[in-house]
């Protein structure tokens, strides 16, 4: 689900429900309880339509996927099988290798950035106690969450023209000589597309930060401020802690919007200049639909969602409260 | 540093400039969209003369009409099936304790944090097989079993909320689990089906991806889809480009200026509680 299908607490969750299984070994229920168990068991037909739309639709596809990258297959004609060969390539074919670090330079875009902006402007805003400033400031940093990434795109292809409104603003400056057309710059092209990821994320992480600030107890700062504690110290030791949870949603939606970002990426240079911007998930769209390497395709697809997954899990233990 | 300012002036103006970074793009946008058509526009100026008439002729040119019927139509074919399957499911799960729920569950997380890109081919090939390539359905279909790990997901919180004597009342009175669940639970459940609606209809219009891969043809996609196309055939022309991808990013601007308030809320508890 584009922006908050990244997901904060499944693993933790997961755990959790071994563990309470764990504990309470299921209790085997004395004779006579057939026909109860016999209703349990009816209650399936609820779960059921879930179930098959599930299997068929997600789980099918991702065992599919996984089966269609042990082949060579051009989409039409008969696949051969060929071993590890398609993920060896992920790793030694430079555009496909430079694609998943480009996915991790993003992060620094799409996740790092917005999270510290977002810090920083909601631990300040903190004391702001204008209910109109606040509202109107939320809907405005809301906007960017509910347009389409495919849209935020359009717009920042715009501002980086070479007629768009960030060389205007450079050029109204003197800076002239840093007016170049971004999107169609080999070096400033992927930072670009990063720009338009913090655009996106940091709106979000700002309002959720700002909505974690404001259950932290206020006595923690007033006793803070009588211990004679700075502002530094205040957001070290009230802020930082009250907010881990908070952060650690931040942290795992943005990441994962950025590792398999498309969208923009699509939309905004489809991976040009050259490979300059190439990411996972537009290889895996180019590799099938336009290349037909649909064996090859599926192989980044799982190298990616291993990555995904290798990156979340270990977060979300670390954000997880204590 | 930023923190040691006192006073509330810089505070302010620090949101205000956050809060102008979110919006300045679409202003830039919309700048370039009432200039005279066919004129080269710069990145962003106040317009002098206004042509509020480019609208209408963007709204044409990108079909808008056939869009928003397309998009709505998708949105109705989504929403209310999966919205009522994952409430079933996790009504199973969460009340009716139904055997082998727990590992139901756990298969459902897996799909929680995986990202669309490793289904899209799959699936491409599976319609195509079903013979559904290309077509609505084999759009909406997908989108239903993809929303599944978070929509009962969402909707199992909510039922673990609920005490279980409610059920065990209704069952002493007579109630099947059906009944229970239409009469009693689902009423009950309003406000949480409520926000994950909210959070269903945004993810579903601005489906990208998989309404690219699986509709060739740009009119029966969501609205997101369709920009792909418009792009692609009126990328010089600045004018429109600007007022057509407006155009189609607008109705979910104005649903959220209408119900921002639960949006907002629908949202944060979307990202907090998954």
């Amino acid at each position: 689900m584009s922006t908050v299908d990244g997901l904060a607490g499944p693993a933790a969750v997961a755990e959790a429900e071994l563990q309470a299984e764990r504990r309470a070994p299921r209790r085997r229920r004395a004779g006579g309880a057939g026909s109860r168990r016999r209703a349990r068991w009816a209650g399936w037909w609820f779960a059921l339509p879930a179930l098959v739309m599930y299997v068929v639709f997600e789980l099918y596809p991702i065992v599919t996927a996984v089966q269609y990258s042990f082949y060579d297959w051009d989409g039409i004609n008969l696949s051969t099988p060929v071993g590890l060969d398609n993920y060896v390539r992920v790793f030694t074919e430079p555009q496909l290798l430079s694609s998943i670090v480009h996915a991790f330079i993003l992060v620094i875009f799409f996740s790092v950035v917005p999270v510290l902006l977002a810090l920083v402007i909601a631990s300040i805003v903190r004391e702001i106690r204008s209910a109109v400033a606040g509202g109107l400031a939320r809907t405005l940093l809301f906007l960017p969450q509910i347009i389409p990434g495919a849209a935020a795109a359009i717009a920042w292809t715009w501002m980086y023209a070479p007629d768009g409104a960030v060389n205007q603003g450079l050029r109204a400056f003197g800076l002239d000589a840093l007016a170049r057309p971004w999107l169609g710059d080999f070096t400033w092209a992927l930072p670009a597309v990063g720009i338009i990821g913090t655009w996106l994320a940091t709106g979000l992480c700002t309002l959720l930060l700002m909505s974690g600030i404001g259950k932290i107890d206020t006595s923690l700062y007033e006793a803070a401020q009588l211990d004679g504690a700075n502002r530094m110290q205040q957001f070290r030791n009230v802020t930082l802690p009250g907010l881990r949870q908070e952060i650690g949603v931040c942290v795992t939606i943005t990441i994962i919007a950025a590792l398999a970002s498309f969208d923009v990426v699509y939309m905004s240079t489809q991976g040009g200049p050259g490979y300059s911007t190439q990411v996972p998930g537009v290889q895996v769209y180019q590799l099938a639909f336009t290349e037909n390497r649909i064996g090859q395709s599926s192989a980044v697809a799982v190298v990616l969602s291993l990555i995904v997954l290798a990156v979340i899990l270990p977060l979300q233990r670390l954000f997880r409260e204590r | 540093m930023l923190t040691r300012l006192k006073d509330s002036t810089p505070k302010t103006l620090l949101l205000g400039g956050a809060a102008l970074f979110s919006v300045f793009p679409l202003l830039s946008m919309l700048s370039a969209a009432l200039q005279p058509q066919g004129s080269s526009p710069a990145g962003f100026s106040i317009p002098t003369d206004p042509q509020w008439h480019n609208f209408v002729d963007a709204w044409d040119v990108a079909n808008i009409t056939t869009l928003m019927r397309s998009s709505i139509i998708l949105v109705v074919g989504v929403v209310p099936v999966a919205v009522l399957i994952a409430s079933m499911a996790a009504y199973a799960i969460a009340q009716l304790r139904i055997p082998l729920g727990k590992v139901f569950f756990l298969l459902l997380l897996l799909g929680l944090t995986l990202p669309y890109e490793i289904v899209v081919v799959p699936l491409y090939y599976e319609m195509q097989g079903l013979g559904l390539l290309n077509t609505r359905l084999g759009l909406i279909l997908p989108l239903i079993g993809l929303n599944m790990p978070f929509a009962v997901f969402w909707m199992r919180t909510h039922f673990m909320s609920v005490p279980a004597e409610l059920s065990e009342s209704s069952a002493i009175d007579g109630a099947g689990p059906w009944q229970a669940f239409r009469r009693i639970q689902l009423p009950l459940a309003v406000p949480a089906i409520a926000s994950l609606a909210v959070l269903m209809f945004l993810s579903t219009w601005n489906q990208f991806l998989l309404a690219i891969v699986l509709i060739d043809d740009p009119n029966k996609r969501t609205m997101a889809g369709a920009l792909q196309g418009f792009v692609g055939a009126h990328s010089t022309d600045v004018v429109l480009l600007n007022a057509g991808a407006l155009l189609i990013m607008a109705p979910t601007i104005l649903v959220f200026l209408a119900f921002q308030r639960y949006f907002i809320q629908a949202m944060l508890a979307g990202a907090v509680k998954g």
